[in-house]
């Protein structure tokens, strides 16, 4: 479906629900389209091609609330989906906080290109997609006899879609990302066959970087084996950063609106408190050009802002939208992150584990949990033992446990090495004091 | 394919808001009532059998081997309470077929959610791909395999009204409250699902399979002074509106209000290794996790497993038993066909301590030479099948419950969790206990809870010294999560002891 096409079923849809008792109506449509293929031992071991398309609508009647969706987008099937779902809204209770955002709060257009589509996406020949993938397997394969699986994929895919909202909403957005995986397999000493994957992704194809994740996973897998655990003990530990999220998304959790208001958060009623390390200082910038969580308005076509998070470990904001601000009498500021930023120290990753004198450099979790009311969490780690400055050698099938308040109030160091191919954008982060189980 | 090949287990029921598993609010589109027989699917589909023959013909017209087509018709409807009210509700409704060509173990899948002729002879043609010969392929006669039933239900979901439906989540929120003062939130909800499937394949089969799900779970947020706890119950089956009761509604709310109320006095153990004794039930997620993904036949065909080098060897004391079921009545994780048109089974993949059976889908089972075992699944229409669970669970073993607590010096007992993960070459897997005890002595004594437990596969399962008489299936909404794609399973297990394991503590 073209942009235009999109736009006229969306308002078909809103106002076919508003003919039909619905008094507010938010729709969106989504196209997805997306390609893969995986080469495994020089063949191609699966070629995927898919083309999505959705519509889902959030209804608001007589002060009732739903919300649905569908992959039936002909006017025949959508009639009735629509009728129904509106007819079935009625049986539910009501609850007065549920209303679109206040207009003023729309997103008005005139924003900057953030960067986030290719606009070539459909011009990269299927035959050098196949090639990308078979290069990056070749990297590697044969040039080690522990050796025993690779594969490696090439994908990409083209996300567009279009919103409407019946208080006075239009907005579309379009992005784009290709990416490179590679998996491998290694024999390890004994009958583990340690393994490791690395990945590449861009949102332009010439900005996609065509070599080196057979290499890496490679590297990383080898490194992997002989991993034992060790003593138990409470120890320094430094996350890598492309692991970092695990540890991190707790603490962004509890400062969701419906958290709070839910009583599942361990930041309840900290607005303006110190709640972690002087070191973290964080902030949500939307505008970031080629950022993976740039946008110029949320999910209910609110305006972002660029907002400060935690500053010297104050807690800044929460993330509110419009329905929970309402409930808990705050100004709505969107619920959601885009992309988050760091304020890093001066170290990078070898001057991190360089400064640790024992301790643990966490390179993979492995399950766990946190609990959202109290911040307790326990997490399976991987990675290896740092001594003097120097990594000895692998571990493994460890456990790191404790509270997120104590975690984050404790960091030793934040580091420099951010990534920018996530929206999170996390820099690996020294901790003190964390304790691992092991032997 | 992004991350690394981690394979994880989590039941719903927490707290993210809209994500449990979907409940009739919207219906079929259609208005067909479908019944078991394959001219009604057929006719559901809207397509005939000339044009499930032309559509194959197209997928092997480059010289694949072997062509298959879901069509799948999935309708969702949920209802949630928040507040004090059921005051939301999400449907959704998913239509497509899938379209998947093999060409020795090679694979070209597309899908289309338009099911008429061209758009289906287009997606054909995607998957065809994967193979580059010419070839004329002349279609099989059709074949009509008439599927199993284990899951007979008295009322659809689609024939109930939503206000039918909304007094049970009431009741379930007004029971939590009258259970105990410190009940400040219930968040609860049901999710209901009715999916209609259809298979075809380039050997002619054609059958189908319709698949009821029901969820219902309650979330319970108690306040003590400063402290907030919660904790949650929920049951997932393949039944119908006869199954909501308002004794399923009191079991739940006091289950929900017993596991909060635990965790007020609960702390941590020590760290480090020591024996863990499994209860009987939900502590299958060890089975699911330890071994049940390692064994599954495509990560031993590409010698990704730590089990790849195991088939007929010991890998268990004499007395253990395991197994993965397809067939268990009205079970989440039963199936009457798997999503690749083959009968399921009940298999053995440890008998009397040696393994057995790989789980196995239709491309693993020619790769080892065996039949299928019905383990070919996938999350929808959009994905190519693959080996996967079902229930998995362990037979009872010859010990007593008294014997196993008896045997334990210092260690936890756990009977209550909410996630795992497997790292399927290393073998090292975890669990994440939400509640449990320390053991002293032979006795339980404080309370532990939020606490992660590590294991190695081939080590634990070698290390489970002792199984009791008291096998209990667990019927929580268990979701099981691989290369993107999720899937409704369950698992069972007696009281075991496992020698040791190494688990999330304190050093102080």
């Amino acid at each position: 479906m073209t942009k235009e096409e999109k736009y006229t079923l969306a308002k078909w849809a809103m106002n076919h629900a508003l003919e039909n008792g619905a008094q507010e109506v938010s729709v969106n449509i989504s196209n997805n389209q997306s390609s893969s293929v995986e080469v495994r031992e020089e063949k191609i071991d699966k070629l995927e091609q898919a083309l999505q398309s959705n519509l889902s609508i959030r209804l608001f009647v007589d002060k009732k609330y739903s919300s649905h969706s569908t992959s039936r987008l002909n006017k025949e099937d959508l009639a009735r989906f629509i009728e129904e779902a509106i007819e079935g809204t009625k049986y539910l209770s009501e609850d007065e906080f549920r209303t679109l955002p206040d207009p003023e709060l729309y997103y008005k257009g005139d924003g900057p290109d953030l960067g986030s589509l290719d606009e070539n996406f459909g011009n990269v020949d299927p035959e050098e997609k196949i090639k990308l993938a078979f290069a990056a397997e070749k990297e590697i394969l044969g040039s080690n006899e522990r050796i025993i699986s690779v594969s490696s994929s090439y994908y990409d895919g083209l996300n567009e879609r279009v919103m409407v909202n019946s208080n006075g909403f239009e907005g579309d957005t379009a992005n784009s990302y290709f990416g490179i995986y590679t998996n491998v397999s290694v024999k390890g000493d004994g009958d583990g066959r340690p393994e490791s994957g690395w990945g590449e992704t861009a949102i332009k194809y010439n900005e996609l970087k065509k070599r080196g994740t057979g290499t890496i996973a490679l590297k990383r897998a080898l490194d992997k084996i002989g991993a034992k655990k060790i003593e138990s003990g409470t120890m320094p530990m430094i996350v890598e950063n492309r692991v970092v999220s695990r540890i991190f998304s707790p603490l962004i959790n509890a400062l969701d609106g419906s958290a709070i208001q839910q009583k599942n958060s361990f930041l309840i009623d900290k607005l303006g408190e110190k709640v972690a390390s002087d070191k973290l200082t964080l902030t949500d910038d939307p505008f970031i050009i080629g950022g993976r969580g740039s946008r110029l308005f949320d999910g209910e076509g609110m305006a972002t802002k660029k907002r400060t998070v935690f500053e010297k470990g104050v807690l800044k904001r929460y993330y509110i939208d419009t329905y929970y601000g309402k409930k808990l009498e705050m100004e709505p500021n969107s619920g959601a992150t885009t992309n988050l930023v760091f304020e890093t120290g001066d170290k990078d990753l070898d001057a991190l584990i360089a400064s640790v004198k024992k301790g643990i450099f966490v390179t993979g979790f492995n399950g766990g949990n946190s609990n959202g009311s109290t911040g307790d969490f326990s997490y399976g780690i991987e990675g290896f033992l740092v001594e003097n400055g120097e990594i000895v050698k692998p571990v493994t099938e460890m456990n790191i446990t404790g509270n997120m308040k104590t975690l984050w109030a404790n960091i030793g160091e934040i580091g420099n090495d951010v990534r920018e191919d996530s929206s999170w954008r996390t820099p690996s982060i020294l901790f003190n004091d964390v304790d691992f189980s092991g032997l | 394919m992004k991350v690394d090949r981690r394979d994880f287990i989590k039941t719903s029921g927490m707290f993210a808001a809209g994500s449990m598993v979907l409940p009739p609010f919207v219906q079929s589109c259609q208005n067909v009532q479908i019944s078991a027989d394959v001219k009604s699917y057929l006719d559901h589909f809207e397509v005939t059998t000339e044009m499930l023959q032309k559509v194959i013909a197209t997928a092997m017209s480059k010289g694949g081997d072997y062509a298959d087509l879901f069509f799948e018709h999935k309708i969702s409807n949920s209802l949630a309470l928040e507040d004090g009210k059921v005051n939301r509700a999400y449907s959704n409704i998913d239509f497509g077929v899938g379209i998947r060509v093999l060409k020795g173990d090679q694979t070209g899948f597309a899908y289309s959610e338009n099911i008429a002729l061209d758009d289906m002879l287009n997606a054909a043609k995607m998957a065809a791909n994967i193979a580059n010969s010419s070839a004329s392929f002349t279609a099989a006669d059709y074949n009509e395999k008439l599927p199993a039933n284990y899951y007979k239900i008295s009322k659809k979901w689609e024939d109930v009204s939503v206000k039918d439906k909304v007094p049970f989540v009431q009741k379930v929120n007004d029971k939590i409250f009258s259970l105990d003062d410190k009940v400040i939130k219930v968040n609860a909800g049901m999710s209901d699902e009715s999916s209609y499937v259809m298979f075809y394949n380039s050997e002619g089969r054609l059958t189908y399979d319709y698949r009821p799900m029901i969820s219902f779970y309650a979330v319970c947020i108690m306040q003590d002074g400063e402290q907030i706890e919660n904790a949650y119950s929920a049951r997932s089956v393949r039944r119908g509106f006869e199954w909501l009761t308002d004794d399923l509604v009191d079991e739940l709310a006091n289950e929900a209000v017993e596991k909060t109320n635990l965790l007020f006095k609960a702390g941590k153990p020590k760290a480090g290794e020591m024996p863990v004794v499994l209860g009987a039930g939900g502590s299958g997620i060890l089975l699911h996790e330890a071994i049940g993904h390692t064994f599954e036949a495509d990560f031993n065909r590409k010698g990704t497993s730590i089990f790849s080098d195991k088939l007929n060897k010991k890998v268990a004391e004499n007395f253990i038993n395991i197994i993965d079921d397809g067939t268990l009545p009205n079970d989440r994780g039963a199936i009457n066909i798997d999503d690749e048109g083959n009968d399921v089974q009940k298999t053995y993949l440890v008998k009397d301590g040696i393994l057995n059976s790989y789980l196995h889908d239709r491309i693993s089972a020619k790769y080892y030479g065996v039949e299928p075992t019905g383990n070919g699944r996938r999350e929808s229409f959009r994905h190519m099948p693959l080996p996967r669970m079902r229930s998995t669970y362990m037979e009872n073993g010859p010990h007593t419950t008294e014997e196993i607590f008896a045997a334990v010096d210092y260690g936890v007992y756990v009977d209550n969790f909410s996630n795992g993960e497997v790292k399927i070459g290393a073998g090292d897997f975890t669990f994440f206990v939400k509640s449990g005890y320390i053991i002293e002595n032979g006795k339980l004594t404080t309370p532990i809870k939020d606490i992660n437990i590590v294991g190695n596969g081939p080590q634990a399962l070698a290390d489970i010294s002792m199984a009791a008489n008291d096998y209990k299936n667990d019927s929580g909404t268990w979701t099981c999560g691989k290369d993107g794609q999720s899937v409704p399973v369950t698992l069972g297990l007696p009281t075991v002891l496992v020698k040791k394991m190494t688990v999330g503590g304190t050093n102080a």
